[in-house]
């Protein structure tokens, strides 16, 4: 026997079974101990029952925290939430507002080069930006896309709930661009911005089942470590800087950034 | 080689007495203790969630046949290889194979602790290939030698101090006391491993079965990183790791965050579901899981103690733990620290090497209240104890609880006994706390009450007459 069908087989026996291992006539009642709280006797308090209706997520909305219903007030959530976890939320009315402020960022952060995903129209937001472009493709070096001074992708969505960005290998321009280099800038459209969690799972699942991209993640600021005593230090292996861009307002219909054109 | 048990109590005797590493401990886990109640406090509901959360984890458990097959289908179906071991021998044998078949030079790990469990560094290391974890605080303690003192935060116990000394010392960097200019001569260090790594291991928080995804929590990128730019990508998780559905990870992200750091969401929650696909930029070319068994099916057939199946690997528990808090992470001697580790370590390793983990314990139950999946912890320990004298009780204790159980049985007789006892006393004092007295187990290092004047007994008798 394979070792697949050993441990499936180990398995089935021991959910069939469902006898303590150690039941040398040593029953629970005789020493009682596994007594549970009344508070536990609920719904995780399960029976071995194969008929019991499953419950999944459904609902968990209620149990996390809690988000505002109306476009200002999830907004206002994720440049709250951004400011705690030192993401730099940015808002943008339309496209040109948008170039302007990707070249005071080049300004100020003095990029010497950035990356973006080739055949973007994140490109179009670009053209006031004289330095050199590395357009991301699969010939791409790593260590090229390591060198440029930030990488500059579309997303999925942003989550106003945890401030979190959505990005998968389609939006993001592959795995490594959002996450290689030291600054990364995130362009998003308002209507992109979803209020929480499971929103998001709902969209992920609407967009790509069952064909999702091999990778998907939930970027929740700049990276950061805190193992040398506690001390919050950004910047550990991933990005130092993390800033988001919110194009346009609440019922703008702006094209999203994160698909390259139809050719 | 002393036993585990001897070890662990020269181990923690020692640590209890170092007052420094005490302080320190404490330290870095009230900071921890603020951060996460006010963002369980964030929670409408924390402990409906703590509920449902638990409940998802026992249907993934008790369908989990079917589950892992669902799972293993979806994988193999977007290219990736599932490759299921029995125990850390298999999973070993695999992997090394696999190294050799991709002629790896360097392989870069993130933060697994399934690999820590089937030592896995030491045999890839043995084999010649260059291993380099890349969670900083995983790539400190390897620099030391030593495994990691937590299972979330693996250098909780060093200094900046210490850990200057060392890069110093391995890494030949400017001595400093800023945490950020260390962690910068990590990153620098790193950085070249990624770029030139042949394999890339990490491990993971939860396997979807429906999509057939791992979900990797991470705050550092580097489980990013590892898992983007080599062209091999090597996946180790225990069986117990499945979710049914990939929604239930809006519960279980936030959750695993909030009970295992204190933050809403940790920095980056991703999702692997195979290789680089043929339309994708980059990505490894080849992906395998390696599905980890290694006496979880044992825990799985305890029907008492089956619901440690549900554990996310969080060290809440740690992180509470009277006894964690004063011995530290390294007197267990274990994989898995801590009360979670004091439970499981009897079934993965034997009952009766192990069970005096259980021993160390103050039954307080701070762990069940904090555990985000609703383990019974602490009557865990209790079951351990149990099962440990039913299995193999010493005649010695089995004879002394007759005797306790004969006198106490007996209102006469321990009325009797108290009296001699008390009589006693005044002689155990000229002996108090030396190697001569009848109690030195328990005088060596606490004070033996003395006795009350007047006995529940006596007072009883004095209210009803």
């Amino acid at each position: 026997m394979n070792a697949r069908d050993s441990i499936l087989a180990r398995i089935r026996e021991a959910l069939r079974g469902g006898s303590d291992s150690h039941g040398s006539g040593h029953s629970v009642a005789e020493a009682d101990l596994s007594h549970r709280s009344p508070a536990d006797a609920g719904e995780a308090d399960t029976a071995e029952s194969e008929a019991e209706p499953v419950v999944g997520s459904t609902g968990v909305r209620r149990f996390l925290p809690n988000v505002p219903d109306d476009f200002a007030g999830q907004v206002a959530l994720f440049a709250e939430r951004s400011e705690s976890l030192k993401t730099e939320f940015l808002r943008c009315a339309d496209e040109a507002a948008a170039s302007a402020q990707l070249k005071l960022l080049a300004d100020r952060e003095g990029w010497e080069s950035i990356a973006l995903p080739a055949d973007s129209e994140i490109r179009t937001l670009l053209t006031d930006l004289s330095i050199p472009k590395l357009e991301v493709s699969r010939s791409t070096a790593k260590t090229d896309l390591e060198k440029v001074s930030a990488g500059i992708t579309g997303c999925d969505a942003l989550i106003a709930q945890t401030g979190s960005v959505l990005l998968t290998a389609k939006s993001g321009g592959g795995r490594a661009m959002s996450v290689l280099p030291v600054h990364h800038v995130v362009i998003a459209t308002s209507s992109q911005l979803l209020a929480d969690l499971p929103g998001a799972f709902e969209l992920m699942e609407q967009k790509y089942a069952p064909n999702f991209p091999s990778f998907m993640t939930f970027i929740t600021g700049p990276s950061r470590t805190g193992d040398i005593e506690r001390v919050l230090v950004l910047g550990a292996h991933g990005p130092r800087k993390l800033t988001v861009i919110l194009l346009g307002g609440e019922g703008t219909t702006s094209r999203a950034w994160n698909q390259p054109p139809v050719t | 080689m002393p036993s585990a048990s001897s070890q662990f109590n020269t181990d923690a005797t020692r640590m209890v007495a170092d007052l420094e590493h005490r302080q320190m401990v404490q330290q870095s886990l009230s900071g921890y203790q603020k951060t996460r109640s006010s963002n369980a406090n964030r929670f409408q509901d924390w402990e409906s969630a703590r509920s449902r959360a638990a409940t998802i984890k026992d249907e993934a458990i008790r369908h989990l046949d079917r589950y892992l097959v669902q799972f293993e289908e979806k994988l193999v179906a977007r290219g990736a290889k599932v490759f299921w071991a029995n125990d850390a021998t298999e999973a070993r044998a695999y992997i090394l194979d696999l190294a050799r078949a991709k002629q790896a030079k360097v392989i870069v790990k993130s933060k697994t602790m399934v690999s820590e469990e089937i030592h896995l560094n030491e045999a890839l290391e043995k084999a010649g290939f260059k291993v380099v974890e890349s969670d900083l605080g995983e790539f400190i303690v390897q620099l030391r030698h030593e495994p990691p003192y937590h299972i979330v935060f693996p250098a909780m116990h060093l200094t900046r101090g210490q850990i200057s000394d060392l890069f110093q010392q391995k890494l030949a960097a400017e001595p400093t006391s800023d945490p950020e200019a260390l962690t910068m001569t990590a990153r620098k260090a790193l950085r070249q491993e990624y770029i030139a790594a042949d394999i890339g291991i990490t491990g993971a928080n939860f396997a979807v079965a429906e999509t057939g995804m791992i979900s990797i929590t991470e705050n550092e990128g580097n489980a990013r990183l590892t898992s983007s730019l080599p062209k091999t990508h090597v996946v180790l998780l225990g069986i117990e790791k499945i979710v049914p559905r990939l929604a239930d990870l809006a519960l279980f992200l936030p959750m695993l965050a909030t009970a295992g750091t204190g933050q809403q969401l940790t920095c980056y929650n991703s999702l692997v579901g195979g290789p680089r696909s043929a339309e994708e930029i980059d990505g490894p070319e080849d992906m395998h899981v390696v599905l980890l068994d290694n006496s979880r099916t044992r825990l799985l057939a305890d029907a008492e103690q089956r619901d440690t199946l549900r554990c996310i690997r969080c060290g809440a528990c740690l992180n509470v733990c009277p006894i964690f808090r004063n011995v530290g992470g390294h007197a267990y001697g274990t994989t898995y620290q801590g009360p979670i580790g004091s439970v499981i370590t009897p079934h993965l390793r034997g009952l009766q090497s192990w069970q005096h983990l259980s021993q160390a314990s103050s039954l307080c139950g701070a762990c069940t209240e904090t555990c985000p999946v609703k383990i019974d912890l602490h009557h865990h320990l209790l079951q351990n104890r149990r099962n440990a004298v039913a299995e193999k009780g010493s005649p010695f204790q089995q004879l002394g609880f007759r005797a306790f159980a004969f006198v106490v049985n007996r209102p006469r007789l321990f009325g009797f006994a108290i009296r001699i006892m008390k009589f006693l006393a005044p002689l155990q004092r000229l002996f108090n706390a030396t190697p001569g007295d009848p109690v030195w187990p328990w005088t060596k290092s606490r004070e033996l009450p003395s006795f009350a004047r007047k006995s529940f007994r006596d007072l009883w008798k004095e209210r009803t007459s």
